[in-house]
């Protein structure tokens, strides 16, 4: 009796896990094309970056940013610094205070959740692959 | 007696276990949607909700001070056509009819794309309807240099593509399946456009020797 009890706590307690798992897990349905940037972030102490596709699709065509900026067609495939950018590379291209804001607004862009791997969401390719983009 | 007892306190137990374990479950499943056991099986992924403000959007930080200033996308797309897929809204329309003007240069807003009108047609296997690739919707967005030569060699006959390779992320795959519409069943018909009509498929030989 007094084993089988302590069973029963044990599945119980397991339930309530997998429980408080499957309410605070995020079916992560955030916006098609978001790209999250976590190159260097999270071992610099700064949450991800968060890059809307859709946002800057509204305002510039895909030339302006993959040919004239060199921004290369791959997550994870463009090796993004603040030097860079302060420099004018890269989202300095336009984030200058002069065609967009500076690079004071830390937050607005640095805005993922800590921990979030670099992917583009909703990338297609990757439940076929599971690969990590 | 007192044994009965107790396998009847058991077996009540063992009732409301179980009935625990049903409600979780079920619980679980309505929170993930489908249960990940095919993941492959990309006609059972359904998207919870569509165009989610960065708040609820699952990889943005709430408590991130800058997250509340961030526009939400279904607020932006108000205007614009709508879609049933990635993004939800139709952007080469929405370009078409002038509902969106996104620049060409960077600084300059009155320069204008050089637009390329020319459709390659590709020949596809089986029943299935050619490919009609047009020129003119990809080079009001691109630039040449972003899919010649690297991703694409500017040759007739020279690019061998696979629906495979597409969904692996290769060839149209760079795009489609990441920003621009994604390669659902549902999205066939937007590039298998040219109808082959009334195509005789090849009969098996059983039916043959009848």
């Amino acid at each position: 009796m007094n084993r089988l009890s302590i069973r029963n706590i044990k599945l119980v307690s397991l339930m309530t896990v997998a429980l408080l798992i499957g309410i605070f897990s995020t079916s992560g349905s955030a916006e098609y094309g978001d790209v999250v940037i976590n190159n260097y972030s999270d071992a610099e102490g700064m949450r991800p970056v968060i890059f809307p596709h859709w946002f800057h699709r509204i305002r510039y065509r895909c030339k302006t940013c993959h040919a004239d900026l060199g921004f290369k067609l791959k997550s994870g495939g463009n090796d993004i610094t603040m030097a860079k950018i302060i420099d004018g590379q890269y989202c300095g291209g336009c984030h200058n205070g002069e065609i967009a804001w500076a690079v004071e607004n830390c937050d607005i862009c640095h805005s993922g959740i800590p921990g979030t791997p670099t992917q583009v969401h909703g990338d297609t390719s990757k439940p076929a692959i599971n690969k990590k983009r | 007696m007192k044994k009965s007892y107790t396998i009847l306190l058991l077996t009540m137990l063992m009732g409301i276990n179980s009935f625990v374990v049903k409600a979780e479950t079920s619980n679980e499943a309505s929170n993930k949607g489908v249960s990940n056991v095919n993941s492959f099986n990309r006609l059972l992924k359904k998207e919870s909700k569509t165009n989610p403000p960065p708040m609820e959007d699952g990889i943005h930080d709430a408590d991130n001070p800058g997250t509340a200033l961030l526009q939400a996308p279904a607020t932006a797309f108000e205007t614009l056509d709508k879609s049933k897929h990635g993004n939800h809204i139709n952007w080469v329309s929405s370009l078409d009819a002038a509902k969106i003007a996104p620049r060409w240069d960077r600084s300059d807003p009155t320069i204008q794309p050089i637009v390329f009108d020319l459709n390659i047609i590709r020949e596809v296997k089986g029943s299935m309807p050619n490919v009609i690739y047009p020129h003119k919707a990809h080079t009001e967005w691109l630039d040449c240099s972003n899919c010649h030569p690297d991703i694409f060699i500017p040759q007739k006959g020279a690019n061998q593509i696979s629906m495979a390779s597409i969904m692996l992320g290769e060839k149209c795959g760079v795009c489609h399946g990441t920003v621009a519409f994604p390669v659902t069943t549902s999205t066939c018909s937007l590039c298998h456009t040219q109808s082959k009509g009334n195509v005789q498929l090849p009969r098996s030989q059983a039916s043959n020797s009848q």
